[in-house]
């Protein structure tokens, strides 16, 4: 009988995914990272990785008759995904840390700690699809409302030998169904949103927090043509593409074209200077062997974003352009470009700042 | 082969002849002992036999010395929270060691907000705390100390009939300088029903225990109050166990504390050199066979059941479940609500480094614990810490 050990968060999801494989045969064993916050005096009621996720993935497994364990990785967290987050806004960037937690903690360490111990693969309740081919490939899920393949674009064929996505063909809606059905705990839970170590989505306080010594600096507000129009709370407070929160007084909207470390200005402008059809993506990895060096993908440059057609040129240094036929509103620095072709994910790299020598 | 359970420090299984003392008080003999008709009367008999047998194996003076609580937990709540509220005029500072039970360190990190000052003393490396380093500590204002019998993650012994005695002649001179004098409380959760424990000769004014350790019930425990000590109750009722610990007296359980300690006592020779042979074995033969491996506070006086061992450049938590799937039950510190903790704060205090505290399991042996099932361990562990160390970044063999 195989073994797989299931990431689980205490979720709806990853719940039915440890089910789904226990009842197709596989020896499952559940098991709940601890990232976050769980030495926090101010207990966050239902959030990420809090004492009740861990109970909740615990319920589950005992309805289910299998075994939990609990991993501390709490300082790998911190180092690898918050300090990356905090990094990256004081350098400007918008960073998506669910995709590095996707890299690092759970298709890294969490599964080298399972191979270790004798698994043959982790399962993770994630919307996507493995196809089983001559080359094992990354699909995106059948339900193409919840696809989650964006946010696993690093994983490799070598990874992909390892990793069951039981809820590939699933909807939503099934998957609370079969809870359901089933009487999991957690049938009716509600979705995770937002990143979960920041509280009510209020990035400011958290990275004002984080870090005492770091100055959140006021600055300017500039028209693109460097004349000064107001001035911002401090870069981090800030992505491009965003359009409230500026405090200007202009007759049109204005929204942020970029944001500039060197100088602590954010440069704003009219909705139609949002859009370019330009950009440029560092640290490119794949899922499948390197295709030619321009191709044709339809890209998608953050997890809402409907992928655009495109013309991708490989660079040196693991780098690319990308040339979309159509302009993009908020090309981000930081967010992760994805390239698809058709359902299948190719690979992609982190945006880098826009018109950047390369 | 059945499932090995090393972790006795957590807990331990119930004894049928325990489980058989306590069944009649359930439902024929249900009384409680406060009611004035025959009933309540045959309950206060048994609630006072059980109450001279424990304070008999304590060598309490008195019997009404023995207070029964619901464990550990409440006994170092009521020890320390009743003796500082009591006294909090006399003064306010209190003196335990990093190295203490939740038990005891969360609540002098309340008594803290409250306005008290602790000195929290750090143990040696060999994970002993040193009499004097406390003594050290005392100031015009110490109105109590709390130092642990035995550590619950390494088995360490510390010096508490030393430090006592040391007390007892600064209380002395305390008492001709106006100055408050000295109470010392002892956890001797670990300890109990595994050495001897007598409350005279440590001269302590308060230690705690809890059934459970000991082949017991859980959620039953005693807090010794030597006559004399100022307490106040933590909470409002009743005025049963002299009136510091109002509510009906859990019968069943107290008959089963004072049961399965009387047994302990009985059998503590034999076994606990039995325990202390096996104890040996194991951690020689993880020793000669697995290499960087190191065990936690070997020089110091220990209790014999327990062996801490630190691997190198492996993740406990990760051989735990390896374990735990081939049936050996073992602990990667005290056992903990969520199933996962930081580096032990004991292990952090005796200067471990932080990576070996985190490659570090704790193996308590008790009762059921044979020669085979050391031997089924042994043949093991070793293949299964090589083929973590084997996926670690960390180790170079």
């Amino acid at each position: 009988m195989k073994k797989v050990l299931v990431a689980m968060s205490g979720g709806v999801d990853s719940s039915v995914a440890a089910m789904l494989l226990k009842e197709q045969g596989y020896e499952v064993v559940g098991a709940t990272m601890r990232l976050w916050h769980a030495n926090d005096d101010k207990k966050r009621p239902g959030g990420c990785c809090s004492i009740e996720d861990i109970s909740d993935a615990k319920r589950v497994c005992n309805v289910l008759n299998i075994a939990h364990y609990v991993f501390n990785f709490e300082s790998e967290f911190k180092k690898f995904v918050v300090d990356n987050f905090v990094k990256e806004y004081f350098c400007a960037r918008t960073p998506n840390p669910c995709i590095i937690c996707n890299q690092k903690m759970k298709f890294e360490i969490f599964l080298q700690r399972a191979i270790a111990m004798g698994f043959d693969y982790i399962a993770t309740g994630h919307y996507a699809n493995v196809e089983h081919a001559q080359h094992l490939r990354l699909k995106k899920s059948t339900d193409k409302t919840k696809d989650q393949s964006y946010a696993l674009f690093r994983l490799d064929e070598r990874k992909l030998e390892r990793i069951l996505f039981p809820l590939g063909e699933l909807s939503k809606k099934e998957v609370r169904q079969i809870a359901q059905n089933a009487n999991l705990p957690v049938a009716q839970k509600p979705d995770s949103q937002e990143i979960c170590f920041i509280d009510n989505n209020d990035y400011g306080t958290f990275l004002k927090n984080y870090d005492p010594l770091t100055k959140i600096e006021k600055g300017d507000i500039l028209d693109k043509n460097g004349k000064k129009l107001g001035v911002h709370k401090g870069l981090a407070y800030y992505t491009v593409g965003q359009r409230s929160g500026l405090g200007l007084s202009t007759p049109e909207p204005r929204y942020v074209l970029s944001i500039n470390s060197e100088n602590n200005t954010l440069v704003v402008g009219k909705k139609e200077d949002t859009y370019s059809k330009v950009c440029f993506v560092k640290d490119v990895s794949w899922v499948n062997a390197k295709p030619e060096n321009n191709f044709i993908a339809d890209v998608k440059i953050r997890y809402l974003h409907t992928a655009a057609r495109a013309q991708v040129k490989s660079k040196e240094n693991n780098c690319a352009q990308i040339i979309f036929c159509e302009p993009q509103m908020a090309i981000t620095p930081g967010q992760s470009a994805v390239f698809y072709y058709g359902e299948y994910v190719l690979g992609g790299g982190v945006i880098v700042k826009n018109n950047e020598n390369m | 082969m059945n499932k090995i359970y090393l972790d006795h420090s957590a807990t331990t299984p119930l004894k049928s002849q325990v489980l058989e003392a306590m069944l009649p008080y359930f439902s024929n003999s249900f009384g409680n002992p406060s009611s004035a008709h025959g009933f309540g009367q045959e309950a206060l008999n048994v609630l006072a036999k059980a109450r001279a047998e424990v304070a008999g194996i304590l060598n309490a003076q008195r019997e009404e010395e023995i207070i029964f609580t619901s464990g550990g937990t409440e006994s170092d709540n009521m020890a320390l929270k009743g003796v500082a509220y009591a006294r909090k005029n006399e003064g306010r500072h209190i003196i335990t060691t990093q190295i203490e039970h939740h038990a005891i360190l969360s609540v002098c990190e309340q008594l803290e907000k409250e306005g008290f000052s602790i000195t929290f003393v750090a143990p040696q490396k060999d994970g002993c705390v040193s009499a004097q380093s406390v003594i050290n500590a005392i100031r015009p204002d110490t109105i109590l100390v709390s130092v642990m019998h035995a550590n619950n993650e390494t088995g360490a012994l510390e010096p508490v009939e030393e430090i006592a005695n040391v007390l007892e002649q600064k209380n002395i001179l305390r008492q001709n300088s106006a100055l408050p004098q000295i109470y010392i409380h002892t956890d001797a959760v670990q300890s109990a029903g595994k050495i001897t424990l007598d409350v005279q000769k440590l001269k302590v004014n308060m230690l705690s225990l809890s059934a459970h350790k000991f082949y017991g019930p859980k959620g039953i425990g005693v807090l010794y109050v030597k006559s004399g000590t100022k307490i106040i109750p933590l909470m409002q009722g009743g005025h049963q166990e002299r009136n510091i610990r109002p509510g009906t007296e859990n019968i069943p359980s107290i008959v089963g504390l004072s049961a399965a300690l009387k047994l302990c006592v009985q059998n503590m020779q034999t076994e606990s050199l039995r325990l202390a042979q096996l104890r040996d074995r194991l951690e020689n033969g993880v020793l000669s066979n697995i290499k960087k491996a190191y065990v936690n506070a070997n020089k110091c006086p220990r209790l014999g059941n327990v062996t801490s061992i630190s691997f190198e450049a492996i993740e406990a938590e990760a051989l735990l479940v390896m374990l735990d799937m081939a049936g050996i039950a073992v602990s990667t510190g005290s056992a903990c609500a969520s199933g996962s903790q930081d580096a032990s704060h004991v292990l952090r205090a005796m200067g471990v480094d932080p990576a070996l505290a985190r490659g570090t399991v704790r193996f308590s042996l008790g009762a059921q614990n044979t020669q085979e099932q050391i031997e089924y361990v042994l043949k093991t562990l070793p293949e299964f810490v090589a083929k973590l160390r084997a996926m670690s970044p960390m180790w170079k063999s």
